[in-house]
């Protein structure tokens, strides 16, 4: 399912990411004639001269009288080669939530910077959130670079600069293109500009439409999470018994020998099954059924797994989160852990360490972690969790923490040590072959 | 999925093959929705009115679960301002699926005193109260909607699964984080969860997906003779919500309808296209959003849209 690109913005507040979706829908033909003249309309009533595009994108009230994002916009457009899906997201401190929801699917993400202000500190926490949520690709969008007077000098600072961070995050040369653009006049988004004769790179969706899309990893073999048992009990299919889900890694083959956790029982698969007939084989992101040799007592919350690589079996998780809620965390929360369709109880037992993404370091022994502050934890859950870490499967080593008072989402967690470290070993953020 | 062959005839946005393989991964997302629901509510209901995005609904919650029957039932918010070709088409695929159908009628709440008619013979925005009566009488947890993040950029704004208070209501300002494919359906009694599964679709994937799948639709969708007037630079038809007035000369022509909803305010395209194949070409080629084209609705200000959903509107 590789012709799909997911992509998301990032950037600190007023980078012009928005400006940057709108030009790139606008310049894409993507934007249609009613939805066009209302932008019209709209900027003219604001007294500007030239279209604000980037009311293409925010589309709250909130937003449009402010002039910031504060929530995403998913925007689509499709070209000969590609359709993408376009998270643009808030740059503003406060919302870094809504960043990190945007960029938690992204296959590939947009940072911006202005030309005029360079790598700045937000600009760095979200590359490290980035690096973090191991989104594979990075462009590095040096935007207003027509209020640079499209200085190349100012643009290889920035290049430098931004490039011995992320390296440090953990991605390679071939993970990272920079481009100088202006969102607002359209330079090297689409069209190429006159004004960087020194830029011989692609342009912004020249490279878009020819990077090649990462597949799933395929070194995690299968790990199936249940979702719902299908039983029909119908006169037409009196012994249906399926177990419905989305193969989150690997790929399920019918004869392949399979373990049930946490139960330990092991099986054979028989069929996988959809409603347009039984598959050869399915692979991650499929959604479809799947029927077992014996009779075993399965349920919503349980993995099917290869027998011969399993995933592990833990009651307390070591892991990193992104904490996204307003009240600080303290060791010893009380939190429901959700992981694959498993929601738990769970106490955090332990804050060890809060990251800190100036400097690349960890912090010892944190009183707590505030919004939007990522920290290393452990948590100890009240039934055993089948998991990977979350560089080696996204799917199968990420999990929410939620409020069991009001069911809200505390954090975005991630099994695992995933955090790139000044002085360690970083993840390598290669896209790969 | 894995059908195979396709007959997209897709001359201006890409090969055949990635228009497949995009359907393949949207189909999949849905499916994956229907089951989260399926697993983690108490009692999910599907909204239904019998168009397009609906319809498709359908069709994805009967993949979900098949060869089970769909675990919930439908419900439609029925302004009385309906197409017969349409209601008879509900009733149908009702009845080919053994579903259940529930049925808020606008006039129940009109002539119970409940709702008043608005002076302009709008019902669309009466829909809010019955719907959210309804869900609370019906106890239900999880309500699924067809909308679509490209429709309106409100929508554009939504969460797969979006959380309403007591109310009904909608918070732009506080939606929860939706992270990965890890959806928090966690409520507390009394609110409820919208869920759609179409949120990453176009009206172009729903199309082609509809031309892959062999899906039935509504005769209105297709091109047909219709007598029609023209209000608000919109073609109307009239219907059991009135018709013209007195300036408003009546021509008949060759029309099709892109969206379908209250029959007072959806406009009719004028259009050629009677069949799959020929809507497809004819979105592909469109210069207007299906929604600027057709509801005067969304007309009314900048923020319509988000006015109507803050207040509970689908
Ligand atoms: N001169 C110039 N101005 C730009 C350019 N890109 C954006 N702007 C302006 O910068 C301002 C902020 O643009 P936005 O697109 O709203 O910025 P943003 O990054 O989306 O902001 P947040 O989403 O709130 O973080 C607007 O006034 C834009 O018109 C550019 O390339 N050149
Ligand atoms: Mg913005």
């Amino acid at each position: 399912m590789s012709d799909l690109l997911r992509l998301a913005t990032a950037g600190s507040v007023d980078d012009g990411k928005s400006t940057l979706v709108g030009r790139l829908l606008y310049d894409t033909k993507s934007v249609l004639a009613d939805t066009l003249e209302a932008v019209h309309r709209a900027s003219a009533d604001r007294g500007l001269s030239t279209p604000d595009l980037s009311l293409l994108v925010d589309g709250l009230r909130a937003e449009r009288e402010q002039g910031i994002t504060i929530d995403v916009a998913y925007r689509y457009f499709a070209t000969p080669n590609r359709s993408y899906v376009l998270a643009d997201t808030p740059g503003h401190v406060q919302y870094t939530r809504n960043t990190v929801t945007g960029a938690s699917t992204a296959q590939l993400a947009i940072l911006l910077v202005d030309a005029r202000k360079g790598v700045l500190e937000q600009t760095r926490r979200h590359a490290a959130v980035l690096a973090l949520l191991g989104v594979p690709r990075l462009v590095l969008a040096v935007n207003k670079i027509d209020l640079v007077g499209f200085d190349k000098a100012v643009f290889d600072t920035i290049s430098r600069e931004f490039t011995e961070y992320v390296t440090g995050l953990g991605y390679t040369a071939d993970a990272l293109v920079i481009v100088p653009v202006s969102a607002l006049h359209g330079d090297n988004v689409v069209e190429r500009s006159e004004q960087t004769p020194w830029y011989t790179g692609p342009t912004l969706l020249e490279h878009l439409e020819t990077v090649p899309v990462a597949p799933d990893p395929r070194d995690v073999p299968l790990r199936f999470p249940v979702q719902y048992v299908i039983r029909p009990r119908t006169p037409e299919h009196p012994d249906y018994r399926g177990y419905a889900g989305q193969v989150a890694a690997g790929v399920a083959t019918p004869g392949d020998e399979v373990v049930v956790l946490p139960s330990g029982r092991r099986s054979r698969i028989e069929r996988v099954d959809t409603a347009d007939g039984p598959l050869g084989e399915a692979t991650a992101g499929q959604s479809v059924t799947v029927l077992l040799a014996d009779d075993i007592d399965i349920s919503r919350g349980d993995v099917i797994a290869a027998a011969d690589d399993q995933p592990k079996l833990v009651d307390e998780l070591d892991a990193t989160i992104c904490w996204l809620a307003e009240k600080p965390l303290r060791a010893g929360a009380r939190v429901l852990v959700k992981h694959g369709t498993r929601t738990v109880q769970a106490i955090v037992t332990e804050l060890s360490g809060r990251f800190d993404e100036q400097n690349l370091s960890l912090v010892d022994g944190p009183e707590a972690l505030s919004l939007n502050e990522i920290g290393r934890v452990v948590i100890r859950t009240s039934e055993q969790l089948p998991v990977d870490d979350y560089v080696a499967s996204r799917r199968t080593g990420s999990f929410l923490v939620i409020d069991p008072a009001d069911g809200g989402t505390l954090a975005a967690g991630l099994v695992g040590a995933p955090l790139p470290l000044r002085g360690g070993v970083p993840v390598q953020l290669s896209p790969g072959p | 999925m894995g059908k195979g062959t396709i007959d997209v005839t897709d001359s201006v946005s890409g090969s055949i093959l990635q228009a497949d393989l995009t359907l393949d991964a949207l189909e999949a997302e849905a499916i994956h929705i229907f089951r989260e629901v399926a697993g983690e509510f108490d009692k999910p209901v599907i909204l239904f009115s019998g168009g397009k995005d609906s319809t498709l609904l359908v069709h994805l919650a009967y993949k979900a679960f098949w060869p089970a029957p769909i675990p919930f039932p439908l419900l439609h918010v029925d302004t009385g301002h309906n197409f017969d070709e349409v209601i008879e088409f509900r009733d149908n695929l009702v009845d080919k699926l053994g579903a259940r159908l529930v049925v808020a009628k606008v006039q129940d709440w009109i002539d119970d005193g409940r709702l008043t008619e608005r002076p302009d013979g709008t019902r669309n925005p009466l829909q809010t109260v019955p719907l959210l009566d309804s869900i609370t009488e019906g106890k239900f947890d999880a309500v699924f909607g067809g909308g679509r993040r490209d429709e309106e950029r409100a929508r554009a704004k939504e969460r797969i699964f979006s959380l309403r208070n007591a109310f009904g209501q909608w918070d732009p300002r506080r939606q929860r984080p939706e992270l990965w494919s890890l959806y928090n359906g966690r409520h507390r009694p009394g609110e409820h969860v919208r869920v759609f599964p179409l949120s990453n679709w176009t009206e172009l994937d729903v199309w082609r997906y509809i031309d892959r799948e062999n899906i039935e639709l509504p005769s209105i969708y297709f091109a047909h003779r219709r007598e029609v007037y023209q209000r608000d630079g919109m073609w109307l038809t009239s219907g059991p919500w009135g018709g013209p007035r007195e300036n408003e000369p009546v021509t008949e022509m060759t029309v099709r309808y892109r969206t379908v909803g209250d029959g007072s305010c959806t406009g009719a395209v004028q259009s050629e296209a009677s069949t799959v194949d020929e809507v497809i070409t004819e979105v592909t080629a469109s210069r207007l959003t299906e929604r600027g084209a057709t509801r005067a609705d969304d007309r009314l200000s900048e923020a319509a849209m988000e006015d109507r959903k803050r207040e509970g509107y689908f």
